[in-house]
């Protein structure tokens, strides 16, 4: 045999060894101690690195989760309860049950209920538009229709309405990830809790003028009548800079605000028009009921009155 | 033959639009009174200044409406007399909604301390100090655009010590000619402006920078400059942006203004010539900044005009003035068109920072088609600060605003440059203007 080969052969076999010898030691000595249940809570997260929970990235989450030992401040939006109990059984804790949140668009100001004043013609971005001006529209708090939230989505859960130029968000598939509500610049989408039965009540418009302007700028504006306000038995509706907004810890979903606006503008999701009804016969029937209650302690007040001057005071 | 001398410029970047400057020999006239005018009490960089008047109140030409805020800001006067009609938010040149004075003229009743007069003051009587406070009582702004307080420029820091005083006549965006036009009609006023100037910062060096499509003006001052010391006039080769201060430092004294630097770190102040008229009338006159020059131009425009106009004037009115808005007006301008902004609005009031309203046709005024960077580097060549345009609008556009600072975003001085010489119509400006609004304003967590 050549003996070029054999001396070839046995020096890197000999390399080998010493290279291994010494890599076995290296990775002993410099071993990264991971915790193995990151991977494991890793493997049940979504992986979609969204960013929803605020951490970086699902794996840091999951190290952040295995750091805190607790599950009160930590929740990934996306996988929701499910995930975080498959989350707490690895880790042998407590799960945190927490209500499921969807992006709500709190604007309807279409391209009927909105006209515009000027033609955009920059840079297709909600975001620099905003920063050059206050709106294509009279209204400087509307939807500037560019869609960027529809871009920055990670789960095709949002759309622009051709019809309308406002972006829809897709029920089934929003992961109320804050996505969205980072990014526009208006603030027009908010994480709204999704409700029993998914069923949801929020008011449609950010437009702090006084009435009369708002409605000049839009004819669906919120233009701070106080109707819904006033009738809202649960304190969940407040008044703030001529902008009604409702408070969904307190709404107890009656319904009953609904048909108060005369713009129609206090947005419902999944509830029937037959609930809404009732609930304003119902609303109705009680504001009947504390009219005439008022009506006959006038009365009552009146007859007292008159008693008084009829029976001349005793001498 | 003629031994053709080299002109000075700056020499990083620069970009050379045409500079169609219609107006150019067209004098300056008084516009006339509108019957109401609109007030903004926030027309300069720094704080709102506080409304001193209420719905009903009677007042003269030059009253004080609204007093400055802390050191950065700006008095606000009335530019007519009149009563006072409805104080509330109205879209500005800016584009946004500010507070603003409405004022229905009443006859031009003028307060009595102001000198109305054409006649020269030269003698400088007041002290330093009181210069600068006279111009501060004022209201005088930066008249350029940016409408920095000029009381604030003139307060130098201690410590720095300042050897040279710039004059910026350059007006280096095209179409405009209100400078232009100030410096042949009120020169020996500059002059004066300038010795005032001089006198408050104590500087005994003044140069007025003017380019040389200007040569009529610099002509002029070369004339009435012949005895004086101390001041001299230059003429620049005409290149965009010159007129930016870092730019003009540069072109004359060959000083660079550190990064992130005033021009006082090099020992320079600079104002423009329309600032330097207001502060000859502020402190020879008695004159608050009650009106200004705008150039009301554009290629269809019937009349391209220079007019003497009140702060709070609504724009239609000078394109009333003007000959109409031509029928194939597709954008109306604020200011120049290289930095100024469309106008969203025909009501919204001339400011002090207004130098100009353009009308640019249809044809002209549509964005072209964004195509993809090539890379060929061509924003870079025009970036008079050096940065890399193209780079920094991809920094922007992801949010990565702590790269774009380490690669000194903060420098752009939004000259427009970058997105004028892009082959591909790439908005990078925008974006740029977007990435230094982030970092400035960190985003909602």
């Amino acid at each position: 045999m050549n003996p070029v080969i054999v001396y070839t052969v046995i020096s890197l076999t000999a390399i080998g060894i010493v290279a291994a010898v010494v890599i076995y030691f290296v990775s002993k000595k410099f071993a990264v101690q991971e915790d193995d249940r990151i991977g494991k809570v890793e493997q049940v997260l979504p992986n979609t690195n969204c960013g929803g929970c605020g951490q970086p990235g699902c794996h840091a989450f999951a190290t952040a989760v295995i750091a805190a030992g607790d599950l009160s401040s930590l929740h990934c939006p996306v996988g929701g309860n499910a995930v975080m109990k498959q989350v707490a059984e690895i880790l042998g804790i407590k799960a945190v049950e927490r209500d499921p949140y969807i992006a709500v668009v709190r604007c309807s100001g279409s391209f009927e209920q909105r006209k515009k004043t000027n033609i955009y013609d920059g840079t297709e971005s909600c975001k620099i538009a905003a920063a050059l001006y206050s709106g294509d529209t009279g209204c400087a708090y509307g939807c500037l229709g560019m869609a960027d939230c529809v871009e920055v989505c990670d789960f095709e859960a949002m759309y622009m309405d051709e019809k309308t130029g406002l972006p829809v968000v897709i029920e089934d598939k929003c992961t109320a990830c804050n996505a969205c509500v980072k990014e526009c610049p208006k603030g027009i989408l908010e994480l709204w809790p999704k409700g029993k039965k998914n069923q949801r009540v929020y008011i449609a418009c950010l437009n702090e003028e006084k009435g009369s302007t708002a409605r000049k700028e839009c004819a669906v504006a919120c233009s701070g009548c106080s109707k819904c306000f006033e009738a809202c038995r649960y304190d969940a509706i407040t008044m703030v800079n001529n902008l009604a907004h409702i408070d969904p810890e307190k709404c107890k979903l009656c319904m009953e605000c609904v048909d108060t606006c005369d713009v129609h503008n206090i947005v419902t999701a999944n509830v029937t028009p037959e609930k809404i009804q009732a609930a304003n016969e119902q609303r109705l029937k009680r504001e009947e009921r504390a009219r005439k209650k008022k009506e006959e302690e006038k009365l009552a007040a009146e007859a007292a009155k008159q008693i008084s001057h009829e029976t001349p005071p005793q001498a | 033959m003629k031994l053709h001398h080299k002109l000075k410029t700056f020499n990083i970047g620069g970009v050379h639009p045409d500079d169609q400057k219609l107006s150019a020999g067209i004098a300056i006239s008084p516009l006339p009174l509108p019957k109401v005018v609109t007030i903004p009490i926030i027309q300069h960089i720094g704080a709102p200044a506080k409304i001193i008047v209420q719905r009903g109140d009677m007042v003269k030409t030059g009253q004080i409406v609204a007093i400055h805020e802390g050191f950065v800001s700006s008095n606000i006067h009335t530019s007519v007399s009149g009563r006072i009609g409805v104080i509330e938010e109205v879209m500005d040149s800016s584009g946004f909604k500010h507070i603003a004075i409405s004022i229905r003229i009443k006859g031009d009743e003028w307060e009595e301390s102001i000198d109305q007069t054409d006649t020269l003051v030269e003698e400088i009587n007041l002290e330093p100090k009181e210069i600068v406070s006279r111009i501060m009582e004022a209201g005088v702004v930066g008249m350029g655009g940016a409408a920095f307080p000029s009381h604030v420029k003139l307060s130098v820091p201690e410590g720095k010590h300042v050897d040279y005083l710039l004059i910026n006549g350059v007006e280096c965006e095209p179409y405009l000619t209100a400078d232009h036009r100030l410096m042949l009609e009120k020169p020996k006023e500059i002059i004066v402006g300038i010795k005032i100037l001089m006198k408050a910062l104590g500087v005994t060096k003044a140069i007025i920078g003017i380019e040389d499509n200007k040569h009529n003006a610099v002509e002029l001052f070369k004339e009435l400059l012949k005895n004086e010391t101390g001041i001299t006039v230059e003429a620049l080769e005409v290149q965009y942006p010159q007129g930016g201060e870092k730019q003009l430092i540069q072109a004359l004294l060959n000083r660079e203004v550190p990064s992130g630097g005033l021009p006082s770190d090099v020992g320079v102040i600079v104002h423009n010539v329309g600032t330097t008229f207001a502060i000859y009338e502020a402190v020879q006159k008695n004159k608050p900044l009650i009106e200004r020059v705008v150039t009301v131009t554009g290629k269809s425009v019937k009349q391209p005009s220079n007019f003497l106009v009140r702060i709070g004037t609504p724009v239609i009115d000078l394109l009333i003035a003007a000959g109409g808005v031509p029928e194939d007006t597709g954008k109306i301008v604020g200011g120049g068109p290289m930095m100024g902004k469309a106008i969203a609005d025909l009501d919204v009031p001339i400011a002090k920072g207004t130098s100009g309203i353009l009308l640019i046709p249809k044809e002209e005024s549509t964005r072209a088609e964004i195509y993809n960077c090539v890379h060929c580097g061509k924003c870079i060549e025009a970036c008079p600060m050096g940065l890399e345009p193209y780079h920094l609008l991809i920094l922007s556009k992801k949010g990565n605003s702590q790269r774009a600072k380490e690669e000194h975003i903060l420098d752009c001085i939004e000259c427009g440059s970058c997105s004028f010489v892009c082959p591909s119509n790439r908005p990078i400006l925008d974006y740029i203007r977007l990435g230094k609004t982030q970092i400035r304003k960190p985003k909602k967590a």
